[in-house]
């Protein structure tokens, strides 16, 4: 390794994300991998099975595994609003991005610029970049609740009318965007975004724990931020 | 005064126990309980016939075609006695200065009580030259009709949604009824056509409770538009097996499998085909082994393919599907991925180096 690594830790290890943070983190990235696959098996079903129907139900467990884990995504969410007024301040930075303050905008640039290889070192951070907080709050945040609003509309179709799904969802998203159709079509081109996100995000999270100068996968399954050198963090925590 | 509808059936050679027959058969189509069929008998005794003018604006006439075949309000003389149709160009009588005489009697006449039915629907563009009856544009006679009508039933997909004639790029800018008409209660009856049973129920519902159906936002009549085709298809357990026609004529569509992957939109369209059916509950698309095409859906011309699950999206230039565009900008994402990973790791081992 290099002598930056094995320096000793002058700066302590930061207590980031508390443990329900973590589970929501973990939950919620399950659940929405089911949530696409099988979503892409009910736009574009299965080879057609042989036998009689009453035999089979191969279409309806993959839209239980949709519906279920589109419930578990769901409630996995308001949790997470709550925690984000309960928990500590890095459970708030996804919800409310410091987007009128010249410092942050200046952080999102020069993150730009350390991706563009135009810089040497990244800066060093507590909670997450503003790069990392711009990204997550406006491709992830703001998709999420566009996914579960269109599909609690969707799904409400099949529950019917009167039920709450419906009226809360379907009866007035589907007049919005059109008809039943676009909100399908819009529910799946979405669906892809959250497929582009997640290439960005593996691959962000993996270069950043190596490449930056803080922790970044072990600090979502432990909590625990570690530092890799000794100076200054950026973010004033 | 005006025969009441009993009246009018009698004269027609209707017999009690049919008329009786008749309301119990338009209490079930209307999900009303047996409670009902004396109400109905009783309305349809004592009140007076509605006033209908029946005015046709750009369309194909495929609205009054389907009115004329209804079984289920009894045939189709009767149902065109029970409510006194003062003014339809295609079905009366009378041409020419004297049909259009007709509109002004009736507005004369029964000002603010009579029901406007639409089929069709005006365009605007080349100042609405585009549809002209008696010499001026449909608008006009709309608008004059509208303006002392008491409810607007807008009959199919025309004047509910605009239809083909308002399908991209839509040259004469065809526009549905609500569009043009906002100060009157709309009640919108899509399909192209709808179904005659449903056209003509929604009819009886107003006479028999002296008020528009209960509607649903879009401004549909609850009982009819409440379901979607595929909540109620025959072939749905085929759906949810897992059985689908993959090909025309392949051994899936021989067996009468789900018509999913070729395009079947009844999972995304309202309407009562598959539970009323069509011509006295024959059969209706899917039965004859095609998709439904969504025809009672908001433009559903432009949300073709129908013959294909995903929407065609035309925005690109070229014709693509949600698939196409978000697998190509996902691969495009994990290349560009790909890409920076290369560079960082060539930049990691230069750092290394220096390093050491």
């Amino acid at each position: 390794m290099t002598t930056m690594a094995t320096k000793p830790h002058a700066e302590p290890a930061v207590y980031v994300y508390e443990a329900p943070l973590r589970l929501w983190h973990w939950v919620n990235a399950l659940s929405i991998v089911v949530l696409i696959v099988t979503g892409y098996l009910i736009a574009n079903p299965l080879p057609s099975v042989p036998g009689e129907a009453s035999d089979n139900f191969l279409m309806g467990y993959i839209r239980f595994a949709h519906f279920a884990a589109g419930y578990v995504l769901a409630i996995a969410f308001l949790f997470r609003i709550y925690w984000a007024v309960m928990g500590n301040h890095h459970a708030r930075q996804l919800f409310a991005p410091s987007l009128f303050n010249r410092d942050f905008w200046d952080g999102v640039w020069h993150e730009i610029k350390w991706y563009a290889f135009a810089v040497k070192e990244p800066r060093k951070y507590t909670g997450h970049n503003p790069l990392a907080v711009v990204v997550m709050h406006f491709l992830f945040l703001w998709l999420l609740v566009f996914m579960i609003v269109t599909g609690f509309a969707l799904y409400g179709e099949g529950t019917g009318m009167g039920t709450w799904q419906y009226e809360w969802f379907s009866a007035w998203v589907i007049p919005l965007m059109g008809q039943s159709q676009d909100v399908h079509t819009w529910h799946h081109l979405i669906m892809w975004a959250m497929v582009c996100f997640i290439i960005i995000h593996v691959y962000v999270a993996i270069r950043e724990d190596i490449m930056s100068r803080q922790s970044l996968i072990s600090t979502m399954i432990s909590g625990w931020r570690m530092f890799k050198d000794d100076r200054r963090v950026d973010d004033g925590h | 005064m005006t025969e009441t509808f009993y009246e009018v059936m009698r004269r027609q050679g209707i017999t009690r126990r049919s008329f009786l027959k008749y309301c119990s058969l338009t209490a079930a189509a209307l999900g009303l309980g047996p409670a009902f069929v004396p109400k109905i008998a009783h309305a349809m005794e004592n009140k007076p016939r509605i006033p209908v003018i029946w005015l046709h604006g750009l369309e194909c006439t495929c609205c009054t075609e389907s009115f004329i075949r209804s079984a289920h309000p009894l045939a189709k003389d009767v149902i065109l006695s029970m409510i006194s149709l003062d003014y339809d160009d295609t079905i009366m009588a009378a041409a020419g200065e004297q049909a259009e005489a007709i509109i002004d009697e009736t507005i004369a006449k029964y000002d603010g009580n009579f029901i406007l039915a639409c089929e069709g629907n005006p365009p605007l563009n080349q100042d609405g030259m585009s549809c002209i009856i008696a010499g001026k544009p449909y608008l006009e006679q709309l608008k004059h009709a509208a303006a002392h009508c008491k409810a607007i039933i807008s009959w199919g997909s025309c004047a509910s949604y605009g239809c083909v004639q308002a399908a991209k790029p839509n040259p004469t800018r065809a526009v549905p009824i609500h569009k043009v008409i906002h100060d009157k209660p709309i009640i919108k009856v899509p399909g192209c056509p709808p179904i005659a049973e449903v056209m003509t129920s929604v009819i009886t519902y107003m006479l028999t409770f002296d008020q528009i159906p209960e509607l649903d936002r879009q401004g549909r009549p609850k009982m009819f538009y409440s379901q979607r085709i595929h909540d109620k298809c025959y072939r749905r357990p085929h759906f949810d097996a897992g059985q689908f026609v993959e090909s025309w004529d392949d051994e899936g569509a021989r067996k009468g499998y789900c018509l999913y992957k070729v395009g079947c939109k009844g999972p995304t369209t309202y309407n009562a085909c598959s539970t009323t059916r069509w011509n006295e509950g024959t059969s209706f698309p899917i039965q004859a082994g095609h998709g439904c095409i969504g025809c009672s859906e908001d433009g559903f011309w432009d949300k073709g393919s129908w013959y294909a699950r995903l929407t065609d999206i035309k925005q690109f230039g070229v014709e693509s599907t949600a698939d196409v565009i978000g697998g190509t900008l996902a691969a495009t994402v994990g290349a560009a991925t790909a890409v920076h990973l290369g560079v960082s790791v060539v930049k990691r081992a230069q750092q290394k180096g220096d390093q050491e």
